[in-house]
Order: structure tokens, then sequence, then C-alpha cells
């Protein structure tokens, strides 16, 4: 009777209040039998990293266009590693330009997804790595 | 592994609580074992459910309520806190979005706070116990209170409620008159009432009809407590609440307006005070039984449906089906059966 679903925080760090993208993006993995617990706009790196904690997600959906990724990402990382999540998925979303993409990843953040985007192409990054 | 967890559980680790609630989600024999470690550990805390139409801002109160209750003031410690926030799966799909936590941001960052959504999930009884599973483990980590947020729209909904000590039944002004109040059946399980959003107009009309409505209820010396499952063994103990005689505890109706923090204080002193009446007019321990009673008769279905068919092959088992289908054996008969091959009873 084991009923394990894919749990994914949608949270939108920073102070930009754009969250059409994060609403759509929620939307679609909940269409994809998913558990989306969505946090909205203006989530400080350690209301997300307190949030992942508690619903015991296994992925991390960050949308922001504000341009902070480059200080907030890191900062997120860092504060779910200091608390022994370290095998949570992060895929993150937004506007976020080319040269940046590099130091994402190798913080660890790969499934980065720009303006036009399939929403298709997010589940499935999810699927494939989260057994 | 599950002894370690049940330890870290019972420490307060946070990591080890959300853990320990996915497990008791999934629901599958390591659940099972965890549960029986932290049971005893459990019934300290006091349980509230708060429950009512999408829309009537549960969230939002259940956020300046608790901030009211951390604060603590004078002879009012702080207390800590447990919520589980529940909300719909979608019935085509299978996901769901949770988003009572929007509504809570003010909790965030609180380490006397843990917050946890849950989708409902719809399997048969499931809710309810999934939900129960989850405050057993932030009941036996130490939380002192416990919310229960739920949509108040079906039966599911009520079930939850129903296991808690304390059932808040949140109204709006404006949802209808109070023939829809007595059509929605979840006031019966309101041990409080609040009214929300009465900065709208309307208010007083809703606070009048609940009150009409209770007075109904009390001429009738109506109990409300069960639903004619095999709970009616339970009939024979009346809650000593209702047959003591002594004044029973009449639901006090209160206006709050949840984003101005306005009736909070009240709201929580109501909640408090019938927690304090249950204390005192037994009622706590009848509650306690009942629910003791609504947990084993899920696990007695659960367990026997679970035996059953593992003791079935298949083909046995479409063949009953497509008997039922074809029309030539009903499905009673066809479970009687069932249980005689397997030996789990019948007649």
């Amino acid at each position: 009777m084991s009923d394990k679903k894919i749990r994914v925080l949608v949270a939108k760090p920073g102070l930009d209040g754009h969250d059409r993208g994060a609403k759509v993006v929620a939307r679609a993995l909940r269409d994809a039998g998913m558990e989306v617990v969505y946090t909205g706009i203006r989530q400080t790196p350690e209301m997300i990293a307190e949030a992942a904690l508690q619903e015991d997600v296994d992925v991390i959906g960050l949308s922001i266009l504000s341009g902070a990724h480059t200080t907030l990402f890191p900062r997120i990382v860092e504060l779910l590693h200091a608390q022994g999540l370290d095998d949570v998925l992060i895929v993150a979303g937004g506007i976020i330009p080319d040269e940046d993409i590099p130091a994402l990843n190798e913080l660890g953040i790969h499934g980065i997804f720009g303006p036009g985007t399939s929403t298709e192409s997010i589940v499935r990054f999810i699927h494939e790595r989260v057994s | 592994m599950t002894d370690g967890l049940a330890d870290q559980v019972l420490a307060g680790q946070r990591r080890a609580i959300a853990r320990a609630i996915s497990l008791v989600e999934g629901n599958d024999a390591e659940a099972r074992t965890l549960l029986a470690d932290l049971h005893r550990s459990t019934g300290r805390a006091h349980i509230v459910g708060v429950t009512g139409p999408p829309g009537s801002g549960k969230s939002s109160l259940v956020n300046a309520l608790v901030l009211h209750l951390r604060r603590g003031a004078g002879d009012r410690p702080p207390k800590t806190v447990g919520i589980v926030a529940v909300d719909p799966t979608s019935p085509f799909t299978g996901g769901a979005i949770l988003g009572d936590r929007i509504r809570m941001r003010d909790l965030a960052g609180d380490p006397g706070v843990f917050i946890r959504s849950m989708a409902s999930r719809g399997n048969l009884g499931g809710l309810a116990w999934a939900t129960a599973d989850a405050v057993k483990v932030l009941d036996a980590a130490g939380f002192e209170l416990i919310i229960i947020e739920t949509v108040g729209v079906g039966q599911a909904e009520v079930d939850i409620a129903r296991t808690a000590h304390t059932t808040v039944v949140v109204e709006v002004p404006g949802l209808g008159d109070d023939i829809q109040a007595i059509k929605a059946g979840i006031l019966e399980i309101a041990d409080v009432f609040a009214v929300n959003k009465a900065d709208l107009d309307g208010a007083d009309q809703a606070v009048m009809a609940l009150q009409m409505m209770l007075d109904l209820n009390r001429a009738e010396g109506q109990s409300v407590m069960h639903h004619g499952r095999f709970l009616d063994v339970l009939q024979a103990v009346r809650p000593p609440e209702e047959s003591a005689g002594g004044s029973p505890w009449r639901p006090p109706i209160h206006k709050t307006v949840a984003t101005q923090r306005k009736g909070i204080a009240e709201l929580a002193a109501a909640i408090e005070a019938h927690r304090e009446y249950l204390a005192q007019s037994g009622g706590l321990v009848w509650r306690e039984r009942e629910r003791a009673a609504a947990e084993l008769e899920i696990v007695i279905q659960q367990e026997s449906l679970r035996r059953v068919l593992a003791l079935t092959d298949q083909a046995t088992l479409a063949d009953l089906i497509d008997q039922i289908a074809h029309r030539e054996q009903d499905a009673f008969t066809a479970g009687q059966s069932l249980l005689r091959i397997t030996g789990q009873g019948g007649s």
C-alpha cells in the first residue's frame, strides 16, 4: 500500500513579484501527478531551506527574475547542505543569463529552464532524476 | 533503521520529524513499526482541527492564531505548535497544489513551529488515518498544540476534524442563508465557531444564523458523534459532558479578521477553554476513546482487505469481478465467498 509521490517545493527567492511562471510550472507538475508545495513570492533562502526540510521534498524549484540568483542560489544550497539535505534535486527557471550557468552547475544546479521551455521537458527532467 | 528514527523524533529533530511524516504517509511496514515505537509517547498534545469552506481564510486564521500562541503573555506561556495542512489531491492526475504555507509566512524561521502540507490523496479511509499518524509524529516530538487544517467540504474532511480534541469551524459572511449552513453538515462537529472576514457585510447575520442553529441543536439534545459504524459499541458509554446533566458545552461564536489579527486572542481563549472543559468534564477521556475506536476500525478494514487480497490469486479475483459485472453474482455474495475461501470468516 506504499503510496510515494514526488514532492516538489516551488518558491520564488528574492524581491521580484512576477509569479506567473512559477504558477504555470506548479500547475504542470501537479498535472504530472506530483505534490507541489507552493510558497509564493519573496522567500528568503532561510525560508526556502526550512520549508524544504519540513516538507521533506524531493525537488526544489526556484523561480527568479530579479537577477539575484548568483547571490541567493549559493546561499540556499549552503543552507540545504547545513541541514543535511544533500539529496534534494534543485531546478531553476526565470531570467538566468547563459554566462551564469556554469557557476550554477558547479553548485549542483543542472536543471536550468529559461523562457520558452516546455513544461514537459521540466517534468521529464524531474522524472529522470527522482526515482 | 526505524529505531534510530523514532529516537530522533522523540528528541525533536526536525529532519527526522519530516522524514517520519513522509514514512507514515506512505503507510508501509516500516511506518507501522515507527508508529508502534512512538505510540507510548503520544497523547500529550492538544489537537485542534480547523475546517471550513474554501476561501474562508483558514490558513490566515491559523497563521494569526499561532503567532498569538507563540507570543505568550503574563500567565500564558508560549506554546510550541505543529501544523498539518491538508489540501485536496486532483482526482484526475493524482497531483496536488499545497498552498497553505503562502498564508503562514509569518511563522517561518520559528523553531517552535513545524508546518507540514499534506495532499488528501483520497484512498479509502486513508486520509483520516494518514493525518492522524502525522499528528502522532508531531505529538511524540513534543509539540504542545497541534493544528489540523482541512477544507471542510466532505466526509473525509469531517472525519479528520473528528480526530481532533477541539474542532474550530470557520465560516464567512455571505455564503448563503442558514439553510446553507445546515446543508453543509459541518456545523455539528464544531466546538468553537469563527466567523472570519468579519469586516465584510453580513457578519452579524452569519453569527445570528449560527446562534439559531445551535438553539435548534440543543433543543433536540442531539448527539453528533457517530455515523452508525462499528463504533456503535461505544454508544453505551455516553460522553460524560452530555450525560452528567451538568452544563453542556455550547460552542462559542467569535468574529475574527485574521489578516488584521482581530478577535484572535478571544478565539485562542475559547480553544483553551474547551480544552479545560474537556479535561474537567471527562470528555477528553471519552474523545480519546472514540479516537482509538475509529483508528482500530480503520486498521481492521485495511488489514482485512490486505490479507484477503494477499491470499487470493489474481485469476480468482478477476473471475469474481467478471461474474459481478455480468450480473451472475452480486458483490456481497462474491465478497462473502472470497472471505470463506481465504478463511477470513464470512457466513
